[in-house]
């Protein structure tokens, strides 16, 4: 046993069902500053971890001297790669990416060793101390060269490349348009930095208490690491402060372990915002060339496009983020013909990876930029071409698969473009571009407007079955839920309750903390599948323990278990003869244990065509921007979305992921940029990595959450996470293009795109 | 390790004293930069000295035409109370710097300490001719803020020595501070300019910040624009006198390329504001 405890989740007023809003239990602890996020474990025996890093990009380790390191007083344990017992290296697609670099660093901030001490300063010094002697290799930055370079990894500089030819490829549009974009490099900027807790076990184990986005995932990469049977590496997921994706692969877990194994004294570790930027991947940048062809009509007949993303100095999820990019490349249009390359290559630039949109954010850049192309080439409304264009259920992607759920596109777009508009050009200067800087006035200000259209899939492709697991135990009335599904802030956790009680009927539900010690995986918290896999799972436990109850009940009391159902704590007949207290016949408790599969898919084949996806998602965002043109200013003054989103299981929730998910787009359209020279991260900090603040972000308008039920999901609901960041960025990049008249091909567009356009 | 003293002052002698006992000691304010630096690593101290009880320097007095604003004055409070109408660009500059937590927090005295480039208020001390006093257990001395700046974050402070007040003058004439940044609050400028203008010395007074190691002052456009106003009128000058003007801000200007944006850009965004302020400064005028 360890003295670290993770609180349940536990409420019990007449609390809310599917449908109703559920204020999270987090919320005001989160406000107030009581929530225990991972960064604030302790254990009063715990030594402090430390993470000596690269300040290459790319160099050959000639030695590591650990020796005056361990000589500085309240060390505890000096590790390098020698001290790895397991796989050297881990990765979510590939083991590629070492626990801690040996002989080579293919990246600035790559781990070299670990250190624990009894206080961090003594970390701090013993990480000085330690004298690796670096040969500095020229390193590989540009994706362009990457396939042409030397290999910088022994699997190749290649991560992946899908070449998707679909429909009769000599098509030739009467009316054709071309455009290159670029997309820099995002980053989650989560506001609580990786940190964890390993404690040592009796039995040789060790338990890690973690921020995380998926438990089992990373438990069988570090149990692999260290050498361990998975069991014996138990994690608990500890409070989350936000995720994005940035926390889907390993950062410190298996440094903490190896440090806590090696001391057998509890090891708790903590990045610097700094070390955080260099400690988790990103989301790529992208070059894209994209081609458009098109009949007098506006009718699209073909799209062709050259998609290279920089995945940076190891694979992580790059393989699947380079599949989203290059189904979705065109957008959620009926494209009979289309030939798109997506390739996908390692550098010495920072790891990239998951990151909310996962691809289509950067393609919806490219697919929205050419939409606009198009409607000026044909002298059409933008709109109306889209309208023109979009998907329907029935329809056919450019995969070959045939969408055979929902997919309201039309609804969305339409719905988005017709709300009204309530942005008046604002007297307060705090208003207008520049802000509080107090640089433009009224006159200088002109306005644009835009509107941009995206989708993506829903939960994991390509015949990955990414399965979830949920225990439903019911007892004394009180329902009792069991799920690894890590909550990072998209809402599981009221969701779980939610689900319990309007199949069980109850207002007590108790949700356990989420390790990998009690229940079975959830899979990740991303690819926006959690309400689908996780509430799924849950819903399918919830319903099994009730049928077995009502089995149960129904054969004591002679009567039909169809006759009878629960709610508000009791079990009554339809026909009002039975009425019992839900506590009084749950003494023994009734237990379900369910795993639940979405329909399987199959891989791409070797034209990227495949029934590869579940499910879609569709969203639309429309930008009115106030943009200063002399300064290259932008104020983004009024976003306006619609949702496809099956079905609102918790609206308050609802909202506050198209809030967020669109605050995160912005940023990208104008100010969120990891800027990357020769290798080396320029803006490591909250001071130069800017984020949206309230000045940035204008109200978000929410025109219609469409509301048709998607097959197969739990209550019909799709997940709803990541859209809100897809088409957000693409509308507002093209409402300042609206108001510069400008090409702006680069996104985050930056002030000096805009002034010295000309120049 | 050695151990390490700590000294609340609550007096300008008592930090003096302290200072004067512990070389080497940093002085403490509202550590919106030194802690950053703390927390970094980068700066490293046995001693401390904390001046945010010390009553004598969290205040402001007018003395004639010159106003005497303390060492620990905050932002927030440089931008309520009577003091926006006397020193507009100085209050205008406060509301610019970071956060509410930052404005209650930082100082004048730490800004100016600090030297950065691209600390806000140093573009407006410059343009108002300020002076900084200068106080240790020796004595006291007083350095205009031209003399004290001396490079990128470097300054004329002696070891032992605090910086005791700021002072600067009440002038007959429009001020304005305008600040680029790529976000539209808690943003370090890319960026700034004060113009001030004095109508009873009949001169318009400009400081830049962030385009040099130093804030500067850009004399000719300053000679310039001061014989195109007619001073006995007020009247605005014309659309000739603005651009070269303008072109004359932008020329003297020494900015430098980094991660907050280009050398080009700096140099023609510092154009762009020194038009915008002097039109704002004589409305009316050519635009
Ligand atoms: C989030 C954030 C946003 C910021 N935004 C801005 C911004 O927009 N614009 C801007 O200009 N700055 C900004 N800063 C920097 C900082 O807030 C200012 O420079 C502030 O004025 C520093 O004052 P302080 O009282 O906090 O100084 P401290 O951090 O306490 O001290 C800074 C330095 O000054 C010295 N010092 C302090 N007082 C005295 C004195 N009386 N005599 C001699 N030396 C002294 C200290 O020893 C130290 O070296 C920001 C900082 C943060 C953390």
């Amino acid at each position: 046993m360890t003295d670290v405890r993770i609180d349940e989740t536990r409420t019990s007023e007449r609390a809310p069902r599917i449908g109703e809003s559920a204020p999270r239990p987090d919320g005001i602890p989160k406000v107030d500053g009581s929530f225990t996020f991972s960064s604030d474990l302790w254990h009063d025996r715990m030594l402090w971890g430390g993470t000596l890093r690269s300040p290459h990009p790319s160099a050959r380790i000639r030695s590591i001297d650990i020796g005056p390191a361990v000589a500085v007083t309240g060390v505890h344990a000096v590790l390098t790669a020698a001290d790895v017992p397991g796989n050297p290296a881990y990765g979510l697609e590939h083991a590629d990416q070492p626990v801690l670099a040996a002989d080579v660093v293919r990246y600035e901030g790559e781990p070299v060793a670990i250190v624990a001490a009894d206080h961090p300063e003594a970390v701090r010094l013993a990480l000085e101390a330690i004298v690796v002697d670096y040969e500095s290799t020229v390193p590989l930055v540009d994706p362009g060269a990457a396939e042409s370079s030397d290999p910088i990894h022994p699997d190749g500089n290649l991560i992946r490349r899908i070449h998707l030819r679909h429909g009769d490829q000599d098509v030739v549009g009467e009316v054709v348009v071309e455009g290159t974009y670029e997309v820099g490099m995002q980053d989650q900027a989560f506001l609580g930095p990786e940190s964890g807790l390993a404690v040592p076990a009796e039995d040789g184990g060790v338990d890690l208490f973690i921020a995380t986005q998926w438990l089992h995932v990373d438990r069988d990469q570090v149990a692999a690491c260290l050498g361990l049977a998975p069991e014996l590496v138990r994690l608990t997921l500890a409070g989350v402060g936000g995720a994005f994706g940035a926390r889907e692969d390993l950062s410190l877990h298996a440094h903490l372990c190896l440090l806590a194994l090696h001391t057998r004294r509890p090891v708790k570790m903590v990045y610097s915002r700094e070390e955080s930027f260099h400690g988790h991947v990103h989301r790529h940048p992208a070059r894209m060339w994209y081609r458009h062809h098109a009949d007098r009509a506006g009718n699209l007949l073909r799209v062709e496009a050259r998609l290279l993303l920089d995945g940076g100095a190891y694979a992580s999820s790059s393989g699947a983020v380079i599949a989203n990019a290059t189904c979705f490349a065109a957008g959620p249009y009926r494209i009979p013909s289309a030939d798109i390359e997506g390739v996908v290559v390692r550098t010495n630039n920072p790891p990239c990876g998951a990151m909310r949109g996962f691809g289509a954010v950067q393609t919806c850049i490219g697919h929205e930029a050419q939409m606009d192309r198009l409607a000026a080439a044909l002298d059409m409304d933008p709109v109306e071409l889209r309208m023109r264009n979009v998907l329907a259920s029935g329809d056919r992607l450019l995969t070959g698969q045939v969408i055979t759920g929902t997919a309201p596109v039309a609804e969305v777009l339409r719905t988005c473009a017709d709300h009204p508009s309530a942005a008046a050009l604002s007297e307060d200067p705090m208003s207008l571009p520049g802000g509080a800087g107090r640089t433009a006035d009224p006159e200088h200000v002109h306005r644009g407007e835009a509107i941009a259209l995206g989708f993506k899939n829903l939960l994991f492709s390509e015949g990955f079955d990414d399965f979830s697991s949920a225990l439903c135990r019911l007892e004394d009335g009180i329902a009792t839920i069991t799920c690894a599904c890590a909550e990072v802030g998209q809402g599981f956790v009221t969701l779980a309750q939610q689900i319990t009680r309007e199949v069980l009927g109850v207002d007590d539900v108790v949700l356990t903390p989420a390790s990998t010690a009690t229940v079975g995986s959830a899979g990740s918290t991303s690819a926006s599948r959690q309400t689908w896999m996780s509430g799924g799972a849950v819903q399918a436990a919830c319903e099994e323990v009730r049928t077995t109850l009502l089995t149960r009940v129904a054969a004591e009391h002679g009567v039909d278990p169809d006759e009878l159902v629960m709610a508000d704590g009791r079990v009554m007949s339809l026909a009002g003869a039975l009425d019992i207290d839900l506590a009084s016949v749950t003494t023994e408790p009734v237990e379900a244990d369910v795993e639940f599969h979405h329909a399987p898919t199959s891989p791409l084949d070797e034209y990227g065509q495949g029934d590869a996806h579940v499910s879609f998602a569709f969203s639309a965002h429309r930008a009115i921007v106030d943009v200063d043109r002399d300064l290259g200013l932008v104020k983004v003054v009024e976003l306006t979305t619609s949702q496809d989103v099956g079905r609102v299981l918790n609206p308050l929730q609802a909202v506050g992921q198209l809030e967020g998910g669109a605050a995160q787009g912005v940023g990208l359209a104008v100010m969120e940029e990891v800027q990357v020279l020769d290798g080396r991260i320029r803006n490591a900090s909250f001071t130069d990595y800017l984020v949206p603040t309230a000045l940035d972000m204008p109200p978000v308008e929410i025109a219609a959450l469409i509301e048709e039920p998607e097959p197969g999901a739990p209550f019909g609901a799709k997940g709803i996470g990541e859209p809100p960041s897809i088409s957000s960025t693409a509308a507002v990049v093209a409402a300042i293009r609206a108001a510069t008249d400008l090409e702006l091909a680069h996104v985050p567009v930056r002030p000096t795109d805009i002034a010295l356009a000309g120049a | 390790m050695e151990a390490m003293s700590v000294t609340f002052a609550r007096t300008v002698d008592d930090a003096c004293a302290a200072l004067a006992e512990h070389p080497g000691a940093l002085l403490l304010a509202g550590g919106t930069d030194l802690m950053v630096g703390v927390n970094r690593g980068q700066v490293r101290f046995a001693d401390v000295v904390v001046l945010d009880r010390v009553d004598e320097l969290r205040g402001w007095r007018r003395e004639g035409d010159e106003i005497v604003l303390g060492a620990g004055l905050t932002y927030a409070e440089m931008g309520r109370g009577e003091l926006p109408a006397l020193v507009p660009a100085l209050a205008q500059a406060s509301r610019t710097v970071g956060s509410p937590q930052i404005r209650n927090a930082g100082t004048l005295g730490g800004n100016v300490a600090t030297s950065s480039p691209a600390g806000d208020t140093l573009p407006v001390l410059a343009a108002l001719d300020a002076t900084i006093d200068l106080r240790s257990a020796q004595g006291a001395r007083r350095l205009a803020i031209g003399e004290f700046v001396t490079g990128v974050k470097q300054n004329a402070l002696e070891p032992g020595e605090l910086i005791e007040a700021v002072r600067v003058p009440v002038l007959d004439g429009p001020q304005e501070f305008l600040k680029v940044g790529t976000r539209n609050a808690m943003v370090i400028s890319v960026v700034s300019l004060a113009l001030v203008v004095d109508r009873s010395g009949r001169n318009v007074r400009v400081g830049l910040g962030s385009v040099s190691p130093v804030p500067l002052r850009p004399a000719d456009a300053e000679a310039h624009i001061a014989g195109c106003i007619d001073w006995d009128t007020g009247s605005a000058p014309d659309a000739a006198a603005v651009h070269r003007f303008a072109a004359l801000v932008a020329g003297a200007a020494r900015p430098i390329d980094d991660h907050r944006g280009t050398a080009a850009y700096r140099s023609h965004a510092v154009g762009v504001l020194a038009r915008r302020a002097l039109l704002r400064a004589f409305p009316g005028g050519a635009s």
